[in-house]
């Protein structure tokens, strides 16, 4: 489920933001409570408390007192947006080196993502 | 109710071993404190002084404000279970040593003792001496929890219990500090498995305390950078490398601390690697290394 490296908190946080971004979590649908969360994946509720505090500060999830917590409705616009700022340079960069060092020409590169992205091929 | 524990440079010695040394410890109540360290680090005789089973030889401990030895006031919210699961006579059977809890144990649940005893699968009318080492560990848990002690300690409670009987241990743990929230302090060798139920991490070292920190901040505290081996050498210079290891002409250095935004965009420049590291490997080298 988790790593065991990187913070716990953050795992969370970027798990149910990934959620949110593929709309497998809604617009105004209720997350899971933290202690839910804490049980689900054994962890110490403190740390998944930590990752929805983060999750509230950044706007992508909201508190209703009593109730519980649940999804922004401009979170998933606003997520995408972010990721697309950051796609280039964490997906495409990596992608070119690659190719680079393993001497595929960028032109052949860009036949084959046309092709992938076609949705008349039928191969 | 929740406890705060204090310790003030506790001392414990054995003759002329010194098992704990200038301990100062603050952990404030209502949290789950995992505590680490290598055989022989003084684990046990600080989770013994806690509980007020041993009497520090110098220095205090405080739990909830109050000195804990020799006073009952105190030790009846304690309940620490040692490593050996001796909650009773190999020749007790285990229905007797609840009937003794019950008696000894304010906080204690006879019905979650019943529910845990079910859960664990454990035969009340054996004796703890016909027990397996995973069953006398696990009966050790049931005591442990059903006691709601507002200081509840585990000594390697996982001692011989198979996989499923130890995520049972952390799930009842977990639930039950939910439900009622109360001070643990759970000592492990299982770094990776149990690590993640705890808010704070206590690590023993040679007798004295080396991190107390919360488990999160630990986990970010380690990077391991990989690169060329001169490449690697410059870049860590002045940092606190724990541990490097080298492999034909790739180095990796496992360094202490957090690296800024100019330092990781250094690294990259300079075709560095920079990654995480486990918290078990963290530990391993905080620890002195693999000797």
């Amino acid at each position: 489920m988790f790593d065991d490296r990187s913070p716990i908190y953050r795992q969370i946080a970027e798990q149910i933001k990934g959620d949110v971004l593929r709309g497998v979590l809604k617009a105004d649908e209720q997350v899971m409570s933290t202690n839910q969360y804490a049980a689900y994946y054994r962890i110490n509720p403190a740390t998944a408390a930590k990752a929805f505090q983060q999750l509230v500060d950044e706007g992508v999830i909201y508190k209703r007192r009593g109730v519980g917590m649940f999804v922004d409705a401009g979170a998933q616009q606003r997520l995408r947006e972010q990721r697309r700022d950051r796609f280039f340079a964490d997906v495409l960069a990596p992608m070119i080196a690659e190719a680079r060092a393993l001497d595929i020409p960028v032109a052949d590169i860009v036949a084959r993502l046309q092709q992938l992205d076609d949705p008349g091929d039928t191969r | 109710m929740t406890l705060a524990i204090q310790t003030s440079a506790l001392q414990v010695r054995y003759g002329d071993t010194v098992a704990l040394h200038d301990i100062d410890l603050d952990l404030p109540g209502g949290k789950i404190y995992g505590l680490l360290g290598r055989n022989g680090a003084g684990k046990t005789s600080l989770l013994a002084t806690l509980a007020g089973f041993r009497k520090p030889s110098t220095g205090t401990v405080r739990v909830g404000g109050q000195p804990v030895f020799e006073n009952a006031r105190v030790t009846t919210r304690v309940c620490l279970i040692r490593e050996d699961g001796g909650v009773g006579d190999t020749t007790d059977n285990l229905g007797d040593v609840l009937s003794m809890a019950r008696m000894l144990r304010p906080g204690w649940d006879e019905k979650y003792a019943a529910e845990l005893m079910d859960r664990f699968a454990l035969p009340r009318k054996k004796t703890i001496g016909a027990l397996s080492r995973g069953q006398r560990s696990a009966f050790g848990v049931v005591v442990g929890l059903a006691s709601r002690a507002d200081v509840t300690m585990f000594d390697e409670a996982h001692l011989g219990m198979d996989a499923p009987t130890r995520q049972l241990f952390l799930d009842e743990l977990l639930r039950d500090y939910v439900a009622r929230p109360r001070t643990f302090v759970v000592s492990t060798h299982l770094i990776e498995e149990q690590s993640p139920v705890f808010e704070q991490v206590l690590i023993l070292h040679d007798g004295a305390l080396l991190v107390h920190e919360e488990l999160d901040e630990l986990r970010g505290r380690g990077v391991s950078v990989t690169g060329p081996a001169h490449v690697v050498d410059d870049f860590v210079f002045g940092l606190t490398v724990l541990g490097q290891e080298q492999l034909g002409p790739t180095k990796r250095a496992m360094v202490y601390g957090t690296l800024g935004e100019d330092s990781l965009r250094a690294a990259r420049a300079h075709g560095l690697e920079i990654g995480p590291v486990a918290l078990q490997d963290l530990f391993i080298h905080l620890t002195g290394g693999v000797r």
